[in-house]
């Protein structure tokens, strides 16, 4: 068994010697690393040897400490190497090995980081130009819309109904639970402060208005951003690391139209369809608790169909068709934005959700702002 | 005398108006395969991404047939895009879509063929590069191999006079690299088809290449040009000599073969 690593330093006038003795491998120079760099910071005399007599067993940690001790040591004295004495022949190409890095080259330091001023000037920056960079793709994809419109048969239909299945059909149970669940919870927690008025039936509106109005647009549209965009992020995304999209550009085709036209033309029909059938969902949650209340099922779609106008379910549907191009367009731009590395899918997808959501949330401020000096 | 296929001239390679290249001039005939080689990263896929007009140079003109790829826009640049080919060094096949579909894409998209005769055509692309059996196979579902001859195949959907090949032979076992070699000197020969091809693998240089530009990261421009095998014995340029000799560094011998 070989000794743990010890340093011994012996100092004449003229010569300090650095004695290393026992196993000089990555666990065992982590014992007097410290140590030796610290007597060097200390050495007086004029010369430095390093001795590595008894050194039993060095590898290439071991014969970069020595190199690093040397490199030390020439930063020291300005002037020669450290001289190395004992050194076993089988360790001399380990050594020769660490010493071809050039002691005098210049290690790169990684920039500083920032300042806070400087960083949020950066991100400032960033959130600027990647709603610029997010306007020109909306008009180009407008622009790619308009053209084709002019001429049908170009769309990609066949795909835009495979998309439209994919994003709307197979969206059907989860929109359907949380829909449900929605309108379910919202009734009972209304339910129980209204029962002290005696105003239970009034339920019925509330849950009429709200999710025709504000709940079933929002849910789906929330639903369709985790579900749609993330999954049109991912697969232009890597469609885009695969050279694929680049492959459509030489061949002379727009990948806007190839690719993206068909996701935003699929969601912008199913997202109105999927909240409408969300709504019918919602209000049937709704149901259940009236119902159990004691109220008759009549009762309450009375309530409802009276309450809730024409003008209220429009207004909502209006919202849903922009909540389509939003959904799809921000999913296949965050895609279409995807950089280089195994990461980059990952980032995309979740850039393209979250920037969904706030798209959502945003424009639904808007809408509400635009119905409400409308009178709608 | 051969026809000048593609001028290049005063082209800045590179990306955000940073060259990695500058002032690179060289023609390409017409049905020879030309080869653009130099070191990882010395910027030989971007020069060829500014050639098939994917990405505009710093600086430049690209002249495909005569005419500017760099200025072309819309429809002049759909037909100048049409007189080439690209293979991708991946492949770039879609991955939703079978091998076949893959090269009935462009036909489609640019003909209006009956679908009947978009497959008989596509059928025999494949069977120029010998990949009769993959027609109906998912590009996940093919060797590297087998994908970049499905690469080959759909850049050669719309008989293309000019081919631009990325790295083909990269990631190819020699016997598979040497059947692709044996394929585009097929394609030369037969097509007369204009190979651009970017790679640094020798030996497939060469076997293949009429002539060979070589690229140099620190001088940012062309180091030597004309047919690999004069360039292997030339040793007026260290860098090229030990490029194509393997030598490591300048005035050290190649790197011993294993005893």
């Amino acid at each position: 068994m070989t000794e743990p690593p010890q340093l011994a330093i012996a100092t004449t006038m003229e010569t300090t010697t650095f004695c290393l003795s026992g196993r000089l491998d990555a666990r065992g120079i982590a014992r007097v690393w410290q140590q030796a760099c610290l007597a060097i910071g200390r050495v007086k005399s004029p010369t430095l040897v390093i001795n590595l007599e008894k050194v039993d067993y060095l590898d290439m940690a071991g014969a970069a400490f020595i190199f690093h001790l040397k490199t030390l040591e020439k930063n020291r004295t300005q002037g020669p190497l450290p001289q190395i004495i004992g050194l076993k022949p089988e360790y001399a190409p380990l050594l020769s090995l660490a010493e071809k890095t050039d002691i005098d080259s210049d290690f790169k330091n990684p920039a500083p980081p920032h300042s806070f001023v400087e960083q949020t000037g950066k991100n400032s920056w960033d959130i600027l130009s990647d709603a610029r960079i997010f306007i020109g793709f909306i008009g180009e994809i407008t622009w790619a819309m308009i053209t084709s419109l002019k001429n049908p048969g170009r769309i990609r239909w066949a795909e835009t109904l495979v998309i439209a299945e994919r994003a709307g059909v197979d969206a059907l149970p989860i929109v359907a639970l949380i829909s449900f669940i929605v309108g379910l919870v919202m009734a009972f927690q209304a339910a129980i402060p209204m029962k002290m008025f005696g105003a239970e039936i009034y339920v019925a509106n509330l849950i009429g208005i709200a999710t025709v109005r504000e709940l079933g647009p929002l849910m789906t549209a929330i639903v369709l951003a985790g579900r749609s965009a993330s999954a049109f992020a991912a697969e232009i995304g890597t469609m885009k690391i695969n050279e694929e999209l680049d492959a459509l550009t030489v061949m002379g085709m727009d990948p806007v139209k190839f690719l993206i036209l068909p996701r935003v033309i699929a969601s912008t029909l199913i997202t109105p369809l999927l909240t409408i059938f969300a709504n019918l969902v919602g209000i049937a949650g709704g149901a259940v608790v009236i119902v159990s209340l004691g109220y008759p099922p009549i009762a309450y779609y009375n309530q409802v169909v009276n309450f809730v106008t024409w003008q209220d379910f429009t207004g909502g549907i209006v919202k849903c068709f922009v909540f389509g191009i939003l959904i799809a367009a921000t999913g296949c731009i965050r895609g279409y934005q995807t950089a280089r590395g195994p990461a980059a899918v990952g980032e995309a997808t979740t850039r393209a959700v979250v920037s969904s959501i706030i798209l959502i949330a945003v424009f639904d401020g808007i809408f509400s702002i635009i119905y409400y000096y409308m009178g709608v | 005398m051969k026809k000048t296929a593609i001028k290049v001239r005063n082209l800045s390679a590179g990306y955000n108006n940073q060259a990695i290249m500058e002032n690179l001039c060289f023609d390409i005939q017409s049905g020879e395969i030309f080869v653009i080689l130099g070191g990882s990263g010395c910027g030989k896929s971007t020069v060829l991404k500014h050639m098939i007009g994917l990405i505009p140079p710093v600086a430049g003109k690209v002249f495909i047939n005569g005419q500017d790829m760099v200025t072309a826009r819309g429809t002049a640049k759909n037909s100048l895009l049409q007189k080439i080919g690209v293979a991708f060094q991946n492949g770039a096949l879609f991955g939703s879509m079978t091998v076949l579909e893959n090269i009935m894409l462009p036909l489609k998209e640019y003909t209006d063929l009956p679908q009947d005769a978009i497959e008989a055509i596509a059928r025999v692309k494949l069977g120029l590069v010998d990949l009769e059996q993959g027609a109906f196979l998912l590009p996940d579902e093919l060797s590297g191999g087998m994908r970049k001859r499905a690469a080959i195949a759909r850049a050669m959907a719309l008989d293309p006079s000019i081919l631009f090949l990325d790295e083909p032979s990269a990631g190819l076992d020699p016997l598979t690299s040497a059947g692709l070699d044996r394929l585009i000197l097929e394609l030369c020969a037969s097509l007369g088809i204009t190979f651009v091809i970017v790679t640094h693998e020798l030996e497939s240089i060469l076997t293949i290449a009429d002539r060979t530009i070589m690229l140099e990261k620190e001088t940012k421009g062309i180091i030597a040009m004309g047919p690999p095998k004069t360039l292997k014995q030339d040793k007026s340029n260290p860098y090229v000599y030990n490029f194509f000799n393997r030598s490591p560094e300048p005035g050290t011998q190649n790197v011993e073969t294993k005893k």
